[in-house]
C-alpha cells in the first residue's frame, strides 16, 4: 500500500526523523488559512499524487510541474490555485494523469548538498538493506548504474537491529562531519525504526539536504507497506487514499479477487497468480493485447466468477474474454456454472473463449456445451490464446 | 530415489482442524501419504477422522514428533500465526518445514529466517502449493503429497520440477503426464519475496538425484533467484534443463498476485531473466504450453532419456 508523501512526512514527525514543516490542503478555501500557518519566505507547492515524476509533470490544461518552488506565500497561493482539482499526467501516471486533490505546502529549504536514502528489503539476503548516496535529487537507478562507487548499501542482520557502528560507517562514507554528522546518524537511525515499526516495503528520501545551518532533512519522501501486515496496523490503512485507485481494483478486492487493469482489449480470467501472468503473455505471444491482470485464487465460488465477469465487463476498452482455469483441485464444473450464470446475468455480446482443464472437467465442459451460449472451447493455453486474439481481431 | 521427501515419509499437518488444513489432509491420506498426526493447541488428544484413517492431534509440534517420529511438517495456519509455526517445528528438530499459508508478513518472514539460519530444518514456502514425490499407484497414488496440489495429475518418473507458482507446476506437470514423461518430485518454493528454499537449493538437489534426469525450472518477475539458478546450472549442471519466466507483459512497479512478483528494476524482468536461461543453456520455453515439450527438445539435444 502506498501513502502519500504528506502522510508519509507525519509519520516522519512521529519517528523523529526531521523534514521541513509542511501542511497539507484538499480544498482551494482552506488555501489561505493553510499558509498563514507556515513562516512568510521560500515556499514550495507539492502536488499529492501516488506517482513519481511530479515536478516533470505537465497538467491536462498545460501548465507545468507538479511541484513549484515559490518565492513568497503569496505566489504559492497563486500557483496552488492552478494545481488543485487539475490533472497532473507525469511519466509514471500513465497519459490520463492524476487528479490532484491534495496539495502540500512546505517551508523551502536552503540546500547545501543533496543525498539520497533508502531503506527497503534486500530480497537475495532476506535482511533489510539500507541504500545511501552522495548523488541525491537523481534517478537513483542511474547512479547505480553509471557511479556505482557513489552507492552503499548497509545489510542489518535482523536479530540485533541496525548497529550503531554500521551507521557511523555509513554516515563517513556520505562524507558527513561535525554537527551533520550527528544529524544525519540520528536521521537514519529513526528512519530504521520506522522501517521496521511501520512493517514498511520501502521508505525513500530522495533528496535528503544538508542546510547551511548544518540540519539534515527529509526534504520528499516515498514510502510504501507490506500489505502482508497491515493487519497490525490500522492506523496505517487508515491513510489508504481510494481515489488514488482503479475502481475496477478496488471492486475487485471487495470479493476477494486479485484484479489489475491494463490497457489492452482482451480480458482474462484465471486461477493462480502465475497462470494469470502467463495467459497475459500468450495472448501478447500471439499478437493480442490482455487488458488485465486477474487471479480468481484457488478456490473461486460461483459468486467469485460472476463478480469478475462484471468487473472485466466494466472496462469499455475490452472486446473479448479469455478464461483459462486449470483446475487442479477446484471443481471445473463450479467455474463453469459460474461463466454460463454470469452470461446470461450480463447479457455477454463479446466472443468468449473458455479452456478448462483438471479436476471434473468433463462435467465443466458439459455444462458449457448445454448452455446454448456461443462459447469457443480450447483445448491447450496455447490454442485458445490464438482463438481468442483471432476472434477480437 | 526423489529428493525431500518419499512415499514412506512421515508428516504432521500443523493446522489440521482448520478448514484448509482438514481438506487438504484428507486429500493428502487419499495419495497414500503417510499423515502421522496432526497440530492444533488446545486439541491434543483428540482424533483426526477421516474413512479408516484415525490420525491423532497433539498441542505442539514436540508432541507429535516424539510420539510418531514424524520428520516433516506442512503447515496450514492463518498468517498471523504463521511464523511462529514455522518457528515451532524448527524447535523441534524437523527436517522439513513446509509452509502453505499466503499472506505472512515479510518483516516475520525475515526474523523467521535469520531464526533458522544454522539449524538443522530446511523450510520450503511460504505462499507455496508444496512438494510431490510421486507414486507407483492408479493415477500416481502411493506417493507423497505434501500441501495444496492435485496429486492424481501426476506420474513417477524421472523429470524434477520447480516452480514459484502453483498453477504453472501443475500446468507442467499436467503436460509432462500427457506426454507420458513421469516426474521425480515437484517443488513449489512459493511467491514470496522472502523463503525458505531458493531455485538454486532444488536444482541441486535434482542434480545430485541419480533418479532426476531432467529439470523444469518456472520463475517469474521479481528478485534474481532464477538468474542465480541459472549461473549455476550453465558451470555445474549436466543435466537438460527447460525453464519458463512468467511476467513478459506485467508493468513495473505492479505486484502481480504473488507479494514477490514484482519489477523492482532492469534486471528483474521477465526479458532480462530470459535471456540469462538461454545465456545459460536453459532450453527456453516460448509460451506456458511449451514447457514440457521444452525438456524434452532439452533431453533430445543431450542424448538423455527422460521416461
Amino acid at each position: 500500500m502506498n501513502i502519500h508523501e504528506y502522510q508519509a512526512k507525519a509519520l516522519f514527525e512521529k519517528f523523529g526523523v526531521p523534514a521541513p514543516r509542511g501542511i497539507a490542503v484538499t480544498a482551494a478555501a482552506d488555501i489561505a488559512t493553510a499558509l498563514a500557518q507556515l513562516p512568510e519566505g521560500p515556499t514550495m507547492v507539492k502536488s499529492q499524487i501516488h506517482a513519481g515524476g511530479r515536478g516533470k509533470g505537465t497538467f491536462t490544461d498545460g501548465f507545468k510541474g507538479g511541484v513549484k518552488f515559490c518565492k513568497t506565500k503569496a505566489a504559492a497561493r497563486e500557483i496552488a490555485g492552478k494545481m488543485l482539482g487539475n490533472t497532473l499526467v507525469t511519466a509514471q501516471t500513465g497519459p490520463a494523469g492524476r487528479k490532484v486533490q491534495t496539495l502540500y505546502f512546505t517551508v523551502a529549504s536552503d540546500i547545501k548538498k543533496e543525498y539520497y536514502l533508502a531503506i527497503l528489503l534486500d530480497r537475495a539476503s532476506s535482511r533489510p538493506v539500507i541504500v545511501a548516496s552522495t548523488e541525491g535529487g537523481v534517478e537513483i537507478e542511474k547512479v547505480a548504474h553509471e557511479t556505482p562507487e557513489k552507492l552503499f548499501k548497509v545489510l542489518v542482520d535482523p536479530a540485533y537491529g541496525l548497529a550503531d557502528f554500521q551507521v557511523r560507517d555509513l554516515v563517513t562514507r556520505l562524507g558527513f562531519a561535525g554537527p551533520e554528522a550527528k544529524n544525519a546518524a540520528k536521521l537514519i537511525r529513526a528512519l530504521y525504526t520506522m522501517y521496521w515499526e511501520t512493517d514498511a516495503a520501502m521508505v525513500e528520501i530522495n533528496p535528503l539536504i544538508t542546510t547551511p545551518t548544518g540540519e539534515v532533512l527529509a526534504l520528499d519522501a516515498k514510502v510504501s507497506f507490506d500489505d502482508n501486515a497491515l493487519f497490525r496496523h490500522p492506523d496505517i490503512v487508515a491513510l489508504r487514499d481510494f481515489n488514488e485507485e482503479d475502481p475496477k481494483e478496488i471492486e475487485a478486492s471487495k470479493h476477494g479477487l486479485n484484479y489489475i487493469a491494463l490497457d489492452g482489449d482482451i480480458a482474462c480470467l484465471v486461477n493462480g497468480a502465475g497462470l494469470a501472468m502467463s495467459t497475459m503473455d500468450i495472448i501478447k505471444h500471439f499478437g493480442g493485447s490482455p487488458a488485465n491482470f486477474l487471479d480468481v485464487g484457488g478456490g473461486a465460488t460461483k459468486e467469485q466468477v460472476v463478480a469478475a465477469f462484471k468487473i472485466i465487463l466494466g472496462d469499455p476498452n475490452v472486446k473479448g474474454i479469455f478464461v483459462n482455469i486449470f483446475g487442479g483441485i477446484m471443481d471445473c464444473n463450479v467455474i463453469a456454472t459460474g461463466i454460463v450464470e454470469a452470461v446470461k446475468e450480463v447479457g455477454l455480446k463479446l466472443p468468449l473463449v473458455v479452456r478448462l482443464e483438471g479436476n471434473n472437467v468433463a462435467a465443466g465442459k458439459a455444462t458449457l456445451a448445454a448452455s446454448g451460449l456461443t462459447i469457443v472451447s480450447g483445448d491447450s493455453m496455447a490454442d485458445a490464446a490464438q482463438k481468442i486474439v483471432q476472434l477480437v481481431a | 530415489m526423489a529428493i525431500l521427501v518419499t512415499p514412506s515419509t512421515k508428516i504432521i499437518v500443523q493446522g489440521i482442524t482448520g478448514d484448509f488444513g482438514a481438506r487438504h489432509a484428507k486429500l493428502s491420506l487419499d495419495y497414500g501419504t503417510q499423515v502421522a498426526a496432526g497440530v492444533t493447541p488446545g486439541k491434543g488428544g483428540q482424533f483426526f477422522e477421516y474413512g479408516a484413517n484415525r490420525v491423532p492431534i497433539f498441542n505442539s509440534v514436540a508432541d507429535a514428533v516424539k510420539a510418531t517420529g514424524a520428520t516433516v511438517s506442512v503447515i496450514f495456519v492463518p498468517p498471523p500465526f504463521a511464523a511462529d509455526a514455522i518457528l515451532e517445528g524448527v524447535d523441534a528438530g524437523l527436517d522439513l518445514a513446509i509452509a502453505i499459508t499466503e499472506g505472512i508478513p515479510v518483516r516475520d518472514m525475515i526474523r523467521v529466517k535469520r531464526a533458522m539460519a544454522g539449524q538443522k530444518t530446511r523450510l520450503i514456502g511460504p505462499n507455496c502449493p508444496g512438494v510431490v514425490t510421486p507414486g507407483t499407484g492408479d493415477k500416481s497414488s502411493g506417493g507423497c503429497r505434501i500441501g495444496i496440489a492435485p496429486g492424481y495429475i501426476h506420474k513417477k518418473g524421472h523429470v524434477g520440477v520447480v516452480s514459484r507458482s502453483g498453477t504453472l507446476t501443475y500446468e507442467a506437470v499436467y503436460q509432462l503426464t500427457t506426454r507420458g514423461v513421469g516426474q521425480s518430485t515437484c517443488v513449489g518454493i512459493g511467491g514470496d519475496p522472502v523463503n525458505g528454499t531458493s531455485h538454486l537449493d532444488v536444482v541441486k538437489m535434482f542434480n545430485d538425484d541419480p533418479d532426476t534426469h531432467g529439470i523444469i525450472m518456472i520463475g517469474e518477475i521479481g528478485g534474481n533467484a532464477e538468474v542465480e539458478a541459472a549461473r549455476w546450472i550453465k558451470a555445474n549442471c549436466r543435466k537438460p534443463v527447460a525453464g519458463f519466466i512468467a511476467g513478459s507483459t506485467a508493468p513495473a512497479g505492479r505486484r502481480m498476485g504473488h507479494a514477490g512478483a514484482i519489477v523492482g528494476g532492469a534486471e528483474d524482468t521477465a526479458a532480462a531473466k530470459i535471456a540469462v536461461f538461454q545465456e545459460c543453456g536453459i532450453e527456453v520455453a516460448v509460451t506456458p504450453s511449451d514447457m514440457a515439450d521444452a525438456l524434452i527438445r532439452a533431453a533430445k539435444a543431450q542424448g538423455v532419456t527422460l521416461s
